[in-house]
């Protein structure tokens, strides 16, 4: 097995992120991977074993592993945990400081581009719009003068603004 | 009865016979629904990169609609689970107000906590009710097998909710089904998820997710799935077909908002409930209910 540095701090760092205030709590009994959707199927994704490592201090590997991706934010884990770990939220928590080590997966990396452009995340083409004016449906605006100030408020210095691959 | 209406990002664009449907039984019930131009993105599709930038999302929303006065109802639970979080949280945590007013003030904004998130289900649930919805049925859809999926933020965080569903074993939607005259069809894995959320992560995996839902309902003998979620419906219906395809199968199993269906049964055209915007044909199961 090839030696990890570790980084003891790693657990402490987590627990400092909003959503993972509660990893310490964790005592490996395995209730988030039974219940797991992703886990059924592909066997790769190991919520236990991701907080394992978390709690371990293998920052690096954690970090840059994809299988933080995976969580499809259903929330099942959260729920049956008994040690109220609140693991979806402590995946977005590990996410969240992937994203400012670089390491975006690249269907988020422009995401807060998208938002800051058209108020959301799926822009309404003139073609929707269209599509809803026979439908008796409201316009919907292009763009949200608000969500663009306040994109550009946190934005320039926040890395989700950034590219790369995951 | 009041609300501000949130249709959310998707189902303006994926999800338009959900909205139009919502609409319509929402003017037949009673339900007023206030369209806000101001409301944007609720911060959900930020979460994995940037939870601070996505809470902000969150309470301009929830910002707005107080300047309304109104609470929110959703038609996409992603929507409603990320607004109700974000409005209990702030409503709790004077500090994090603090905290988040003082960036929002930069745009002229300022939460003062007092706002309600639903999702348009849950309205009909608990404001309209199921006595009322009941009386008002005109078209009772007996002889229908339907099987409920409840999309997971509709149930969970069940905290963020205040426990109005058992997350295990929820119940409102069959409920709500069953006062329409037909028969729901329990099936293995009910509350799975559809895997939407990583459909751009790993399709291989999210797809898989969703097939297995499919192969289960099916395997039920229902004669449609219905649910509440634009993510939910683009997974189970727009790419029904890539699933088949994919997993060499056959479904053609119609999936329907609940909402169309509650238009059925009051009475409601189904052209007016947008049933020929769905992708998989749902002219079997209207000819069935005798249209």
């Amino acid at each position: 097995m090839v030696a990890t540095k570790l980084d003891p701090k790693f657990k402490d760092e987590v627990s400092k992120t909003r959503g993972g205030q509660n990893i310490k709590r964790c005592y490996q009994c395995g209730t988030c991977n039974v219940g797991c959707p992703v886990r059924e199927i592909e066997e790769k994704y190991n919520p236990r074993k991701i907080i394992r490592m978390t709690i371990l201090g293998m920052r690096e590997r954690v970090l840059s592993s994809e299988f933080i991706w995976l969580c499809s934010a259903c929330y099942t884990c959260s729920e049956r945990c008994p040690q109220d770990v609140r693991i979806a939220d402590v995946m977005n928590a590990l996410k969240n400081l992937a994203v400012k080590e670089g390491h975006v997966h690249s269907s988020f990396a422009k995401r807060l581009e998208v938002i800051e452009a058209n108020g959301r995340l799926f822009p309404v083409s003139q073609f929707d719009n269209a599509k809803r004016k026979e439908l008796g449906l409201p316009q919907i605006p292009p763009k949200n003068e608000e969500v663009q100030e306040l994109c550009k408020l946190v934005g320039s210095s926040k890395p989700s603004n950034v590219g790369g691959g995951g | 009865m009041k609300y501000a209406l949130f249709v959310g990002c998707l189902a303006p664009v994926m999800g338009r016979q959900f909205e139009l449907s919502a609409r319509k039984v929402a003017e037949k019930l009673g339900l007023e629904l206030i369209d806000i131009e101001d409301f944007a993105c609720c911060g959900f599709p930020l979460r994995s990169v940037d939870e601070e930038t996505a809470l902000l999302l969150a309470t301009r929303d929830l910002c707005v609609a107080e300047g309304k006065n109104l609470d929110i109802c959703t038609i996409c639970t992603g929507c409603a689970s990320t607004l109700a979080e974000a409005g209990k949280e702030l409503s709790h945590d004077v500090g994090l107000r603090e905290k988040v007013n003082e960036k929002l003030q930069k745009i002229g904004r300022a939460y003062k906590g007092e706002v309600k998130v639903k999702h348009f289900v849950r309205v009909l649930y608990e404001d309209i009710g199921l006595k009322k919805i009941k009386d008002q049925v005109k078209n009772s859809l007996e002889g229908l097998k339907l099987a409920s999926h409840y999309g997971c933020h509709y149930l969970k965080p069940s905290d963020v909710f205040n426990e109005f569903e058992d997350p295990e074993v929820p119940k409102t939607l069959d409920q709500l089904i069953s006062v329409l005259g037909a028969e729901t069809v329990e099936y293995e894995e009910k509350i799975q998820c559809c895997g939407g959320v990583i459909l751009d992560i790993d399709d291989n995996i999210a797809l898989a997710m969703a097939q297995r839902k499919l192969e289960h309902v099916n395997a039920m003998g229902a004669d449609a799935m219905v649910l509440m979620c634009p993510l939910c419906g683009s997974m189970y219906d727009r790419n029904q077909r890539v699933i088949e395809r994919r997993f060499n199968a056959s479904y053609g199993l119609p999936v329907l908002f609940y909402t169309q269906i509650l238009g059925l049964a009051l009475g409601i055209d189904p052209r007016e409930l947008g049933l020929d915007m769905n992708r998989v044909k749902t002219s079997d199961l209207l000819s069935k209910l005798g249209f």
